[in-house]
């Protein structure tokens, strides 16, 4: 189906039929359209420019192939585009040559990490890989019940030392624990931090050189907006990560954080969370999300014929 | 950190002392996307500023000024008229207050702030423990209650009907003559027609059970949210007839600009605001000071 964003770009377009080249006097329109559908998704303002720029560059580049819609040749290059800065193709999760792999996860407040955390235990434990879930959050009210409770649903155990130990040390003691049961993967599950929070990054980057895990994921909200980049920027910088997680995508939200998420970072999205429950976990397709920004459930069967 | 200067010096930057030209509009342009305030909001507010610029050349402070009475309007304007002001429950009388929102919003947290503040103002408070489908959810509520002294009413049972909790709790809310019944509910995103249906529920059970009851019915927006905010005001005020907003998270580096968006379209005020996870961590809001750290950050 076409949405406003490909009527816009084939009103736009139209003036361009009939010549036979692209050039940046009659792009401009165009390009303006697509910066307004990629902020309306939610993407980060820089990281807008910068894709613009490029997309730009490749649509000068080509010159409009006649019997072919315009507007429908801009959205291929648009889209192609898209796809390529996401990553093109799935990424898996890491898996060390000796057991255990250790994932970390991070991110800010009410993100869906501990969520996640079961939902990947759940996810190896299908594919016979044995887990151990560590719970660090001494803050959140409850949040360790909260694991154990997950941990319950799906039968895999959980390493926690309650609410008064230090965050660093249960989970040094995780891993240890790790270890002497010679699970194949321990999921380490972190407090929500701001990432301007210093104390609490500190506490994580801690952690992080305690634990030295194969995998540091970013969990991270599909509903984020401009902030997104930001605190992709401070986690990389101060904590390093490896890969992200996309939640809430069973929403309505257009998901435009994760173009920032992997511009600003270069790492992949490895992971999307669809739902509530401990089963709603998915592979991040990188083409999926393109046509979701781009608001265009049918774009695969529309660029064919471009 | 990086430090900020302020916005009329990087607007001076661009334009000296002489009237804001196109450059320096598009620099606020950028500044309003950045904090999710949105495309359309911002189309709006730039023209209402052009407009002033056209009639009225302007100097940077100047065209600041005027910059924040626009925005300070939008966010005024659900109250404006209104005599009382100040938001407090009704003394002496029946309040149900309903937390809605998405997942992870910070409705929870929000109970329990709102808790200390009702008992410290002297307020009878009892809470629902409406959120029966999240790990833990209970538990969660109930450090809440103990931290702030107030009881809460939960089912014990797993997976049990959210408006039985509630008419549970405001029969035990009758029965003690409690003032402000806060009511928790699980997140649910705006979306899922069974979830949505299932608040509509709640609230129907809320205004039959307690007919005159004081209700107001608050969804909590997280700060950190893009333009997905506002159709989740749409749609949770269909279904939970919203009577404002409260902003959390606003501790943390985002702007909330969605907020701006959601009460020029959907005419509904920001009453509270978090930030913290503490419980003292509630204001009540300000659209002054709200206005100047988005223009300040
Ligand atoms: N619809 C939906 N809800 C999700 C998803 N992932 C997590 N949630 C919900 O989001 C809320 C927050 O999830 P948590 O896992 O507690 O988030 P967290 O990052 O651990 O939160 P903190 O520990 O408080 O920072 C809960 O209501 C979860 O059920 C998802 O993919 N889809
Ligand atoms: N920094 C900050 N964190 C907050 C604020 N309000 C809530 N949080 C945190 O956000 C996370 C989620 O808060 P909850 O109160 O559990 O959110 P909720 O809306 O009840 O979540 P669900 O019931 O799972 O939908 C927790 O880690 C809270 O501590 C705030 O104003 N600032
Ligand atoms: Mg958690
Ligand atoms: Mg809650």
């Amino acid at each position: 189906m076409f949405d406003a964003l490909a009527d816009k770009l084939d009103d736009a377009w139209k003036k361009l039929r009939g010549q036979d080249k692209i050039s940046k006097a009659n792009i401009q329109d165009t390009l303006k359209e697509v910066r307004r559908a990629l902020l309306s998704a939610d993407v980060n303002l820089q990281v807008v420019k910068a894709f613009i720029a490029d997309v730009e560059k490749k649509a000068l580049g080509e010159g409009v192939i006649s019997g072919v819609n315009p507007g429908q040749q801009f959205i291929k290059i648009v889209y192609d585009e898209l796809v390529k800065v996401m990553g093109e193709s799935n990424v898996p999760l890491a898996n060390a040559n000796e057991p255990p792999t250790v994932i970390l996860m991070a991110g800010l407040q009410g993100t869906g990490k501990t969520t996640a955390t079961a939902k990947l235990a759940l996810y190896l434990r299908k594919q016979e890989r044995s887990c151990l879930m560590v719970g660090t959050d001494i803050y959140r009210p409850a949040a360790i019940d909260q694991l154990l409770t997950l941990g319950n649903q799906i039968d895999v155990p959980v390493f926690e030392m309650g609410t008064d130990a230090d965050p660093v040390e249960i989970a040094r003691q995780g891993i240890a624990k790790a270890k002497e049961l010679g699970v194949d993967t321990v999921i380490v599950d972190t407090a929500g931090r701001l990432q301007i929070d210093d104390d609490m990054m500190g506490e994580l980057s801690r952690i992080k050189d305690t634990i030295e895990p194969d995998d540091t994921l970013l969990v991270v909200d599909a509903m984020t907006g401009q902030e997104a980049a930001n605190l992709t920027y401070a986690f990389h910088e101060q904590i390093g990560i490896t890969g992200a997680i996309l939640t809430k995508l069973d929403g309505d939200s257009r998901g435009g954080a994760a173009l920032s998420v992997r511009q600003i970072s270069g790492q992949p999205i490895k992971f999307v969370g669809v739902g509530e429950k401990v089963e709603a976990l998915e592979p991040f397709y990188p083409d999926r999300l393109a046509s979701r920004i781009l608001n265009m459930g049918d774009v695969l069967t529309l660029v064919e014929k471009a | 950190g990086k430090t900020r200067i302020g916005l009329v010096n990087q607007l001076k930057s661009i334009v000296g002392k002489g009237p804001l030209n196109d450059d320096a509009v598009m620099e606020i342009e950028s500044l309003l996307l950045q904090a999710d305030v949105g495309i359309e909001a911002t189309d709006y507010i730039i023209e209402t500023l052009q407009t002033k610029l056209k009639a009225e050349a302007l100097p940077p402070d100047g065209a600041i000024a005027y910059l924040k009475t626009i925005l300070q309007d939008i966010l005024d304007k659900p109250l404006a008229g209104k005599e009382d002001k100040a938001f407090v429950p009704e003394q002496g009388e029946f309040n149900i207050w309903l937390l809605t929102g998405v997942n992870g919003a910070g409705k929870t947290t929000t109970i329990g702030k709102l808790a200390n503040l009702g008992q410290k103002s002297g307020y009878t408070c009892m809470i629902a423990a409406a959120d029966t489908f999240r790990a833990a959810a209970v538990q969660q509520v109930k450090v809440w209650g103990e931290r702030t002294n107030t009881p809460v009413i939960a089912n014990p049972g797993k997976n049990t009907d959210p408006a039985a909790v509630v008419y549970d709790a405001i029969a035990a809310a009758q029965a003690k003559n409690t003032e402000l019944l806060l009511v928790d509910t699980a997140g649910r995103l705006q979306n899922k027609q069974n979830l949505m249906a299932e608040l509509a529920k709640i609230r129907r059970i809320i205004d039959k059970k307690a007919a005159d009851a004081k209700v107001e019915s608050l969804l909590v927006l997280d700060a950190t949210l893009g333009q997905n905010g506002l159709r989740q005001a749409q749609v949770f005020s269909e279904a939970a007839n919203l009577s404002g907003v409260v902003l959390t998270k606003l501790d943390g580096s985002a702007k909330g600009g969605v907020a701006l968006a959601v009460t020029q379209q959907l005419n509904l005020p920001i009453r509270f605001i978090g930030a913290g996870e503490g419980i003292e961590d509630l204001r009540p809001f300000s659209s002054y000071e709200f206005v100047e750290a988005l223009l300040n950050g």
